[in-house]
């Protein structure tokens, strides 16, 4: 079936089987790795990319669904060459060790800033709890989402104020 | 993990999902936030010819309250009902519930209409929708009928929609004044299936109790409506100790199995406390009210 989906701002036409799961269509048909897969049973959250700006498991979804959907995965969060808000956050906190969470945890991250841009402990804790850290990282993946949310909130404010 | 293959359509009217579903019948499987559907398909417990995806439907999405009663679409998500005000105001114990199913990734898809079809025992919006004895409105070609939920709900995984209905709108009525609810999950950690799971409701009238709903979540072959408890609650004191009477007479109906959640006896022992606990809560909002 063919569908047209728009992941990290290009439009893309692809011819994808029914049963293909949208996290098999962004890694093998897009080649888009950094969108990881855990336990593919709905558990565990590194499979998270957004569809339309809402944080979802890729691994519960079909390809066919994101037709005229519009993707984002981590590939998609650096502008210009500079690393988002959130990714640099991520380095200066040391939000990660493995690796193998922090795109979800990025994305999941940079949609509760979105809607909070000053999440509380709890907050974020909450934004989080369907994305596993198997490194039990937590205290350093709070810290740095709530990094990314003072530094978006410093960006937001005009220089000469 | 891949499901075994099948024909995808996607409606995008009510009409031609129940054209799909008239035409397919058993073969057919209703697509809606897919988060039970599809890992079922993955582990291929489900394997349908046919996929009726209804998530670009118009309407089926909507919340209202009128004529005596809550309207809530079929695909209304979990992150919604948690979201609503008019849910928050006047329907505590839903308010309650949607933010404890699963995790906020899954709440952003599931919906309440897949929810109650798939009719798993570990559900949680069911409970909800018993204890405010809630109905649902099944569409089809053929017309529309409207089916208390404890008929909907039949067994695990099954529930008493034709293969050619949809569920498109679940009805609760609306509490009468001085009422409250909640929904109070035992869970090992955040997001997990309810250990022991209990919906209430509870209106009162000149100081007694009007009307009590009680429901248990992952206990039984479904979900189950305490109708003893509810009824002895029926236009009693609202104390302690009817309140505790209430849950031992729910435990007693209930059928926990042990397993990695807990042992059996712990359950049963949970359900009344919770019972107990959700309508003492459910009174004081209502004394508050």
């Amino acid at each position: 079936m063919q569908i047209t989906v728009t992941v990290n701002g290009s439009e893309h036409t692809l011819d994808v089987e029914p049963r293909e799961l949208l996290v098999h269509m962004i890694r093998e048909d897009l080649r888009l790795t950094g969108t990881h897969i855990g336990c593919d049973t709905s558990g565990c959250g590194a499979c998270t990319v957004l569809v339309d700006g809402q944080p979802v498991k890729s691994c519960t979804m079909f390809g066919v669904q994101a037709d005229g959907r519009s993707i984002t995965t981590v590939e998609g969060m650096m502008t210009d060459g500079a690393l988002s808000p959130i990714q640099a956050a991520f380095k200066e906190e040391h939000g990660l060790q493995c690796g193998y969470c922090t795109p979800g945890m990025m994305l999941v991250g940079s949609a509760l800033i979105e809607q909070n841009d000053d999440p509380s402990d709890e907050d974020v804790r909450w934004a989080i709890s369907g994305n596993v850290c198997r490194c039990t990282g937590y205290m350093n993946i709070v810290k740095a989402i709530q990094a990314a949310a003072a530094a978006t909130r410093d960006a937001a404010v005009p220089a000469s104020a | 993990m891949l499901p075994s293959s099948f024909e995808y359509h996607r409606a995008d009217t009510l009409d031609e999902a129940l054209a799909l579903l008239s035409q397919h019948g058993d073969d057919a499987k209703v697509l809606a936030g897919g988060q039970s559907l599809i890992p079922m398909m993955k582990l291929r417990f489900a394997t349908p010819g046919h996929l009726v995806d209804i998530n670009r439907i118009a309407g089926l999405d909507g919340i209202e309250e009128r004529d005596g009663a809550l309207h809530i679409g079929a695909l209304v998500r979990h992150k919604n009902l948690a979201a609503s005000d008019v849910i928050r105001r006047g329907y505590p114990a839903i308010a309650d519930t949607a933010p404890q199913i699963a995790d906020p990734l899954v709440r952003n898809l599931g919906s309440i209409g897949g929810s109650l079809s798939h009719a798993d025992p570990a559900g949680d919006l069911a409970s909800t929708m018993l204890a405010m004895h809630a109905s649902v409105a099944l569409t089809s070609t053929r017309g529309e009928r409207v089916v208390p939920i404890g008929e909907f709900l039949v067994d695990t995984f099954t529930t008493s929609a034709e293969p050619d209905e949809l569920v498109t709108e679940i009805r609760v009525p609306t509490p009468p004044p001085r009422s409250g609810g909640t929904y109070l999950k035992l869970e090992r950690k955040v997001g997990d299936w309810a250990t022991v799971g209990v919906a209430v409701a509870l209106s009162l009238s000149n100081g007694s109790i009007g009307r009590a709903g009680i429901a248990l979540t992952g206990v039984g072959l479904k979900n189950l409506e305490a109708t003893e408890a509810e009824q002895a609650l029926a236009g009693a004191e609202p104390t302690d100790e009817a309140f505790a009477d209430a849950g031992r007479k729910a435990a007693a109906i209930a059928t926990p199995v042990s397993d990695v959640r807990g042992p059996e006896e712990y359950k049963r022992h949970m359900i009344e406390v919770y019972v107990r606990r959700g309508l003492a809560q459910a009174r004081d909002d209502a004394t508050a009210a």
